[in-house]
């Protein structure tokens, strides 16, 4: 049957959403639409991880807006949800941490589906699949993965990639467990320098094969700065985010001069740490 | 303060399908007339052309008018309007113009709030009724043949333009380059819009017909209609142009 060989994938997108934009959706129907049109993927779902407000950036306001923006956001998805449990840890975690997180989770229900414990729903179907499970072989039960887990790719923009570049930024462990074990779709405007920052990079180089670079054609630069600068300057945000989001904001006044200035100063979560780290 | 004067925006093109982009122009434009201090954007109007204009892979009017209407159900100051479209031929612009600033003027209220308290029993202003488009546009005045000089002037002289136009273009040179726009330049607006939204319709069709996603590029519901109805798939380009080619009326 065709359906087993293919992989099935989850896209994860971690970033700031602050707030959530149309552009951020779209990487998801973007990458989508390339994972499956490869034949050898499908995607079954996309979580959106918004980040802590343990991670200082300048501006980030208060995780639980920016969670309840992107559930509004994702009200009309039937297959992007939005994750709270990277913003709830009172630390920033790094993305690989997040990533490996959503992995294990997948791989506990998964195991959850095929274990013949009786503790688990007594439907006639899953009786009859466990009385399978009984007689298939010994070799079964002693594979290390179970088999048709999903795999997490993280999902993200060029810009993310070319970060990977800043010092102290990302540990370069990180790095390499994200794109050996995992793997990254990277939505890409057309003409960027992602092929070249490959390139340029040993660890990216050597494993290219597992890093998808997704050409964006329409030039759909709505970034949430540009967002906040505009409601600061008190100019319509419509079409460039949901109604539900635009709603929102206007509603609780979310972002201000004020909010522009929070974290002001403040040394970003990974720089402070990859920097105490580093320290003899 | 003194009052300011109302404005009516009025966008003209296929809209074939309208999308996000389209509805920004909106926006951006309203947000900077409001920026001038002068003018107070009262309404938007959305004029799709006539199937008789005979584009490649236009789809019928009755579509488009009713895709435009779903992307306007959320908004409260743009409307689409369908007269021009059920014109039994291809219009130019400035008689659209003509006949919605006609319309504006038929329908003129007596007294607006806005010169409440302000000018006794002086009549609310007739707003003023102005072209909103891309700079695309401008550029497109430069074509010979393409419009009709009379009508730029016409245009220009006694409507305005509203032209919106990416952070970073400077459609100036458009202007400059030509004298009859060179005249009016004070009755031509340059919007800037400082995020880069090229969603346009050639795309999204492209994008439809190979089965791709195009969501959060144009409005939810108008995406549905699309896909109720079929349009734009693969084969729905051929049965426009041959049912255009085989001329009747606007179905």
């Amino acid at each position: 049957m065709d359906k087993s060989e293919k992989t099935d994938v989850v896209l994860l997108a971690c970033g700031s959403f602050n707030p959530i934009t149309n552009m951020h959706l779209r990487l998801f129907e973007l990458a989508r639409d390339f994972m499956n049109g490869t034949g050898k993927y499908r995607v079954i779902k996309g979580i959106i991880s918004p980040v802590g407000d343990a991670y200082k950036k300048k501006g980030l306001i208060p995780a639980h807006h920016r969670i309840i923006m992107a559930e509004l956001a994702t009200k009309n998805s039937n297959w992007v949800e939005v994750d709270t449990w990277e913003s709830l840890q009172k630390e920033w975690v790094e993305t690989a941490k997040v990533l490996r997180h959503h992995q294990e989770k997948l791989e506990a229900s998964n195991c959850d589906h095929q274990q013949n414990s009786p503790v688990l729903e007594r439907s006639g179907r899953k009786r009859k699949w466990t009385e399978q499970r009984q007689n298939s072989s010994q070799k079964k039960s002693l594979e290390a993965t179970p088999k048709g887990v999903p795999k997490v790719k993280l999902l993200c923009g060029a810009d993310l990639l070319e970060s990977f570049g800043v010092p102290n930024l990302w540990k370069s462990e990180d790095i390499t467990q994200i794109v050996a074990d995992y793997g990254l779709i990277c939505i890409t405007r057309a003409g960027s320098d992602a092929q070249k920052f490959i390139y340029e990079s040993d660890v990216l180089w050597k494993h290219q094969s597992n890093i998808y670079l997704v050409n964006e054609w329409i030039t759909n630069d709505i970034s949430s700065t540009k967002i906040r600068r505009a409601l600061r300057r008190g100019q319509s945000i419509r079409y460039l985010v949901p109604d539900l989001v635009q709603e929102y904001i206007e509603k609780h006044n979310l972002y201000s001069s004020e909010s522009e200035d929070r974290n002001a100063g403040i040394v970003l979560a990974p720089l402070q740490r990859n920097t105490a780290e580093a320290k003899p | 303060m003194k009052s300011q004067i109302p404005v009516v925006l009025l966008a003209c093109g296929s809209f074939n399908p309208i999308t996000n982009m389209h509805l920004r122009l909106f926006e951006v434009a309203r947000d900077h007339l409001h920026q001038t201090g002068i003018y107070q954007v009262i309404q938007g109007i959305i004029s799709p052309v006539s199937d008789h204009y005979r584009k490649k892979d236009l789809v019928a009017s009755h579509h488009r008018v009713a895709m435009a209407r779903l992307a306007l159900q959320t908004s409260d100051w743009i409307r689409v309007d369908p007269w021009e479209s059920e014109q039994a031929q291809w219009m130019e612009t400035v008689k659209v113009l003509r006949h919605h600033h006609q319309e504006l003027l038929r329908s003129s209220p007596p007294m607006e709030a806005q010169n409440a308290g302000k000018a006794p029993t002086a009549p609310a202003a007739v707003p003023e009724l102005k072209l909103l488009c891309g700079a695309d546009i401008l550029k497109t005045f430069h074509t010979p043949n393409l419009w009709k000089d009379v009508h730029i002037r016409e245009i220009v002289e006694k409507f305005g333009l509203v032209c919106v136009s990416r952070a970073g273009h400077d459609p100036k040179e458009y202007i400059l380059d030509l004298p009859i726009l060179r005249q009016y330049q004070h009755n031509i607006y340059l919007a800037q819009e400082p995020v880069q939204n090229e969603i346009s319709a050639t795309y999204i069709r492209r994008a439809l017909s190979q089965g791709q996603s195009v969501k959060y590029l144009l409005p939810d519901a108008v995406i549905a209609y699309i896909k109720h109805h079929r349009l734009y798939t693969m084969d729905s380009s051929w049965k426009d142009r041959s049912s255009q080619r085989s001329k009747g009326n606007t179905s």
